[in-house]
């Protein structure tokens, strides 16, 4: 692997046209499927860093964000009335990613200052927004609350020191995918930083997706309603008769 | 075995599915109850989404009921007319509940509804077996028989008699809508047939003879869960047909050791244990309700 990405950067390299640094970089995958077996995957994300001149001066950082599809979703806070908890106060998140992963090659705040964090949305909690309404005193709180809740669901993951970087050129770092993944484009965006300041990135795209048996299913349940409702019925009905007559005959004392 | 679930869209092991499919179903054969009021709690137990473990126990329920149907009418112990009134009255609750269940959705608060209503009925339905079964297990200890004999109550003097052949009676349509209606909605609010609130009504309000009680009641619950089904279906998308099927497949074999473990214990024993059994869940979502929880916040989706 490791002789493969150097042939990689230095082709190129050679290809390339001038630029102080520069980050090249490549996935172990483009795309993910979920089938009935889905267990979650890990996709490989490496590169190299390009350069014409000598290493210019401050540290190296390397930083790497898997973002999935951002959904607005309702924040509610329970409360006690009457005794027992209920759903009182909500706030609407305009956007929350699905999934967000973060890997970086030194603790965060060494690598990525807070105002170019700001500007790129880079860490957990610059990729939720909030657009702060009236209704509650303290909307922190439920943008605290997703992050704590999607961090133990295994949704949100930040990895400091989890980019492993050789020689000041080459990196390498992998991000596992949990089971429970929403269908949609996953983004994948990569940043070469010197002394907390970015001087170059990288971004593609990962696509996730249901296929075969799923695929349909979910299609079917979603553009078909009344056809699924039918063949749930039926399909149950079928499953339940024929596990009975088959214990049945097959079991009979 | 990890099996994705297409609409739940959480990943679960195929064989913890088949294992609480058969518990239930040991359950259900023992005790001759469905087990939806036992299931649904389970799989929110187990991490499925309550509008999904609802939706999907309602399709599961047809099916169970199903092949008990087949048996019951082979043993002609089925009163259709009476059925039909209760599924009258059924359709009108499901389409009611139904209604109910998606205005609370909108509002966030579907899951304090949905665990409201077993709390309250499994607490008042085990509860009063509880006490009964313990009575008459203490009745039986004695060397008594229990007498019955048939009361007159106000049912008997409403408008629009009707004759139920199957059943003996000859009484006004009103009560049994009534029931129907009753059942419709808790199947469409709590994912459950209704037998074990259906059961007790047939007896106890319309009079009904216990021997067409348990037949004309499966009967009616898979019309009325086949209409909740498809309500699901057509307005939530929320049926998942993988794990309905799982939970079936399971759920069969568990019956069949469940009826023959049954046939061996005291019904009076029996009946102690149900009760025992459906105030524990009743318990254990209770304390759910009256303890702080360890999350106080918890995520939707949006946009409305």
């Amino acid at each position: 692997m490791t002789r493969f990405l150097t042939l990689l950067a230095t082709l190129l390299a050679l290809a390339l046209p001038a630029k102080a640094e520069e980050i090249v970089a490549g996935l172990s995958q483009n795309a993910v499927q979920i089938t009935a077996t889905f267990v979650g995957s890990e996709i490989l994300i490496f590169g190299a860093v390009k350069r014409d001149t000598p290493a210019p001066e401050g540290d190296l950082g390397v930083a790497v964000v898997i973002e999935g599809p951002s959904h607005p979703i309702t924040v509610r806070r329970k409360e006690k009335r009457m005794g027992i908890w209920v759903n009182t106060d909500a706030v609407e998140v305009n956007a929350a990613p699905s999934f967000y992963a973060v890997s970086t090659s030194a603790p965060f705040n060494e690598i990525i200052s807070e105002e170019v964090d700001r500007a790129r949305h880079i860490s957990i909690p610059e990729s939720i927004r909030i657009f702060h309404s009236e209704d509650v005193a303290d909307p922190d709180n439920f943008a605290e609350a997703v992050i704590r809740i999607r961090e133990n669901d295994g949704l949100y993951t930040m990895e400091e020191g989890g980019v492993r970087v050789t020689d000041n050129t080459l990196f390498d770092t992998h991000i596992e995918l949990p089971a429970n993944l929403t269908e949609g484009n996953y983004r994948a965006r990569i940043y070469l930083t010197r002394g907390g300041d970015i001087v170059s990135n990288y971004v593609t795209n990962i696509d996730v997706h249901k296929v075969g048996i799923e695929r349909w299913l979910y299609n079917l349940a979603h553009e078909q309603a009344l056809l699924y409702g039918l063949m749930s019925l039926a399909i149950a009905v079928a499953a339940g008769w024929g596990a009975s007559t088959f214990f049945r005959v097959f079991f009979r004392s | 075995m990890q099996i994705y679930l297409p609409i739940a869209e959480v990943s679960v092991n195929a064989f913890l599915l088949l294992g609480l499919g058969g518990l239930v179903g040991v359950l259900s054969g023992m005790f001759g109850v469905g087990g939806g009021f036992l299931m649904t709690p389970l799989l929110f137990f187990i991490g499925i989404p309550p509008a999904v473990a609802v939706a999907t126990e309602a399709n599961q329920i047809v099916a169970s009921s199903f092949s008990g149907v087949l048996a019951h009418l082979k043993r002609k112990t089925v009163d259709i007319k009476m059925g039909v009134v209760l599924q009258v009255g059924g359709l009108a609750g499901a389409f009611l509940g139904i209604q109910v269940f998606n205005y609370l959705k909108a509002m966030g608060q579907v899951d304090l509804l949905v665990k409201l209503a077993y709390v309250v009925f499994l607490g008042v339905v085990g509860g009063l077996m509880f006490i009964e079964s313990v009575r008459a297990l203490m009745k039986s200890r004695g060397g008594k028989t229990v007498s019955t004999r048939r009361k007159h109550n106000w049912v008997h003097n409403l408008p629009f008699k009707m004759k139920f052949r199957a059943s003996g009676l000859y009484i006004s349509a009103i009560p049994p809508l009534m029931v129907g209606v009753l059942v419709g909605i808790l199947a469409a609010i709590m994912g459950v047939g209704g037998g074990f609130i259906m059961v007790p009504a047939m007896i106890y309000i319309l009079g009904m003879p216990t021997k067409v009680v348990v037949g004309t009641s499966l009967f009616q619950i898979i019309l009325t869960t086949a209409f909740t089904t498809m309500m699901h279906a057509t307005t939530n998308y929320t049926v998942d047909v993988a794990l309905a099927v799982l939970l079936l497949v399971g759920g069969v074999i568990g019956a069949q050791i469940g009826t023959r473990i049954g046939v061996k214990m005291k019904a009076e024993q029996l009946r102690v244990l149900l009760a025992m059994m459906v105030l524990a869940v009743c318990i254990k979502l209770g304390l759910d309700l009256l303890l702080m929880p360890s999350e106080l916040y918890s995520l939707g989706a949006g946009g409305h």
